[in-house]
């Protein structure tokens, strides 16, 4: 008992910088044992996030997108290469920085475009925002505005599915920043107590708005925090999409056989501010840089063409494709109607009052 | 005097207190190193340094009850949430230890820490982060109240607060932070918290109004001057304890009232400020009281929704010329 105890705090100490060193991934992460259709179907997912979010911060600036907007740019990996390891049924939720998940689950450019404009075609009808994208015909349980309070609601979600013998499975997306809220602990001893069948995914991009974990966490190493509560864990590469749909697939089946949950620790890195309105000084651009190295997008598009699957011409094809993609959806997104006034009061109460 | 911003107003406030009573110390997310979400917090950092200043994790119930716990045992803590949306998740430390410890010591434990940030509404960023929740603390016995709505008031009563020995929650209005006006420089200037201000003269008609609404209403009452109607302006800055007896005297001047309020109508404080004058002024009504309020739905993000949920001039102008019968 004891020495366990003596490990665990070299652990800690030898992981005093731990969001600096590269993720200790297995050594077969990341391998290319699928197929050409998914693979490319893959990269482009996180193409198509890339220009979307790319054209979110030229509209923020114009305006047309108000509120917060919190860019995903750098993170694709983490949700396109998770949520590809799912089942179209199961459930995805999050937080604020979503708008790369909701596409990664099959919500429509469109919709989310027209959501983050305030529009009435939006997917929460203008209503959410940036912050609150949701989409129940694709199981998409939305993106929540304050840190840590989807996490409960993914055990939520987790227990209904186990209650209804559905064998469904939950991600949970969430920041490293979350990891220190009542919620994250709370959630993880009921979802191993009860064997739930929930996947909490934390991404550790390494900083909570301006601060780094180093100033806010006292024991950095996010995955062996699982411990606690005798969860199976994992550290992956968060930059490499593969080695990221590979680890979930490793936590959908235990949680779709065995339905137990599992902690993953994404390493990962965001390119921008933590939104639109922070010019994030607190960062160096010799350390945005050095992530940047291992862009994601850059890494996977090398590791394609390598293997024969992808050539310049089919990326330019897609990006094409892509950007098309993505100019229609802001156009859609300008030419719909503002909500009806009559919108302000509707969907208060699922059985109105009066 | 200096004409300066209300953020200004603040961070003079925090930093005269904080210079003036070494166990006065402020905590929150990104006060310290980033100098603040809403840079109300900058350079205090820089001249009081880390241990009085100080940087926590996003934990908000466990900073909250630290504050709590620290002024159970003698310091001043003033905490700061990045706005009060996430002050939701350190309400039961705010409520069920804060707001009860004296009493439930028979007097032995006194906890004055002043709970501040940002409030009310924002723009577009929809219902989790744009809500007025002064009604909800204002619930609570032991809880003092504060809402100013202009720069000196700011300064004055956020001074008051910190030398209080009772917890206070003290709301700033997000979107007043750049507001700007008179502030006097004097580090002994203080408003004393429960004391009402008549922020125009007036006798045709009462606008009761705190915050973000006492502007709104002092435009409304320009535009019925115009008119010949001629409205008091009477802001509570404190909704607890609240200056009910400024109100009634004023009742009883004009004889007719408006309660003007961000927040929800529902169980919220005009709901209390009506109920007050009708059992203490009834006979000196000459029109029911009516209510201006947020619209007793969540925030929407659209643009056009959001401006329909928060009350704005015309809607203070018809509602006094509905109860003056015009
Ligand atoms: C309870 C709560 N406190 C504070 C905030 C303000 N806030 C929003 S995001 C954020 C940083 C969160 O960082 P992290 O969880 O690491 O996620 P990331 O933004 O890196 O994706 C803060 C402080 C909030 N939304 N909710």
């Amino acid at each position: 008992m004891s020495s366990q105890t003596t490990d665990r705090r070299q652990d800690a100490s030898a992981s005093a910088s731990v969001i600096d060193q590269p993720p200790t991934t297995p050594a077969d992460a990341g391998a290319l044992e699928e197929d050409r259709d998914t693979l490319v179907k893959i990269f482009q997912q996180m193409l198509l996030i890339r220009r979307f979010e790319e054209k979110c911060a030229e509209s923020y600036s114009l305006g047309k997108i108000g509120g917060f907007c919190h860019l995903y740019i750098g993170q694709e990996a983490v949700g396109v290469g998770a949520i590809s390891a799912l089942r179209q049924d199961d459930y995805v939720i999050t937080s604020y920085r979503e708008h790369g998940q909701a596409l990664a689950k099959g919500m429509s450019a469109d919709a989310i475009m027209a959501e983050l404009y305030g529009k009435a075609t939006g997917c929460s009808k203008g209503k959410g925002g940036s912050m609150h994208l949701f989409d129940a015909s694709v199981n998409f349980l939305g993106g929540h505005a304050i840190v840590g309070g989807q996490i409960a609601l993914a055990t939520g979600a987790a227990f209904a599915s186990k209650y209804k013998e559905t064998d469904q499975v939950t991600v949970c997306f969430f920041g490293e920043a979350a990891v220190n809220q009542g919620a994250f602990h709370e959630s993880l001893n009921m979802a191993q107590l009860w064997r739930l069948p929930c996947i909490y995914l934390c991404e550790n991009n390494m900083y909570g708005m301006g601060t780094s974990a180093q100033r806010a966490m006292s024991f950095q190493d996010i995955a062996a925090k699982a411990c606690a509560y005798e969860m199976a864990s994992e550290v992956v590469d968060g930059m490499d999409v593969m080695a990221m749909r590979q680890a979930t697939q490793r936590a959908v089946e235990r949680a779709r056989k065995e339905s137990l949950p599992t902690l993953l620790e994404a390493r990962t890195y965001r390119y921008m501010g933590h939104s639109m309105s922070d010019p994030g000084k607190y960062r160096t651009r010799a350390e945005i840089e050095k992530y940047q190295e291992r862009d994601p997008i850059k890494l996977f598009k090398v590791r394609l063409e390598e293997n024969g699957m992808l050539t310049d011409d089919d990326v330019a094809a897609m990006e094409a494709e892509v950007r098309e993609q993505v100019d229609r959806a802001a156009q859609f997104a300008d030419e719909s109607p503002e909500p009806a006034p009559e919108e302000l009061m509707t969907n208060v109460y699922a059985n109105p009052l009066r | 005097m200096a004409v300066i911003t209300m953020r200004d107003a603040l961070n003079d406030a925090l930093r005269e207190e904080l210079a003036r009573d070494p166990n006065v110390f402020l905590m929150g997310e990104e006060v310290a190193e980033y100098q603040g979400a809403y840079k109300v917090t900058r350079g205090l950092l820089q001249e009081f340094g880390a241990k009085r200043v100080i940087d926590t994790p996003i934990t908000e119930l466990g900073f909250a009850g630290l504050g709590v716990g620290a002024a159970m045992v003698g310091l001043r803590p003033i905490i700061e949430f990045m706005t009060f949306n996430f002050s939701i998740l350190a309400a039961d430390q705010m409520v069920n230890s804060a707001a009860k410890m004296l009493y439930m010591s028979g007097g032995q434990y006194k906890i004055p820490i002043v709970f501040r940030g940002p409030g009310g509404s924002a723009y577009q960023v929809s219902s989790q982060h744009s809500q007025a929740l002064e009604s909800w603390y204002a619930f609570f016995p032991g809880l003092k109240v504060v809402m100013p709505s202009t720069p000196a008031d700011a300064k004055g009563l956020l001074k008051s607060a910190i030398r209080d020995d009772d917890p206070v929650i003290f709301i700033e209005q997000e979107r007043m932070y750049g507001m700007k006006g008179e502030v006097p420089e004097d580090e002994d200037f203080t408003i004393p918290l429960g004391v009402a201000d008549v922020k125009r003269e007036g006798t045709d008609a009462t606008i009761v109004a705190r915050s973000l609404m006492v502007p709104t209403a002092l435009k409304a009452a320009e535009e019925l001057e115009k008119e010949g109607i001629s409205c008091e302006v009477i802001d509570p800055r404190t909704i607890r304890p609240l200056d009910i007896d400024t109100i009634i005297t004023s009742v009883q001047k004009t004889n007719r009232v408006v309660v003007a309020e961000e927040s929800h109508p529902f169980c919220g404080v005009s709901a209390e400020i009506t109920a007050e004058i009708q059992e203490r002024a009834f006979d000196y009504l000459d029109a029911p009281v009516k209510r201006v309020s947020g619209v007793d739905v969540p925030m929407p993000y659209a643009k056009n929704l959001e401006r329909l949920a928060i009350p704005d001039v015309p809607q203070i102008v018809a509602a006094v010329r509905e109860v003056a019968y015009v």
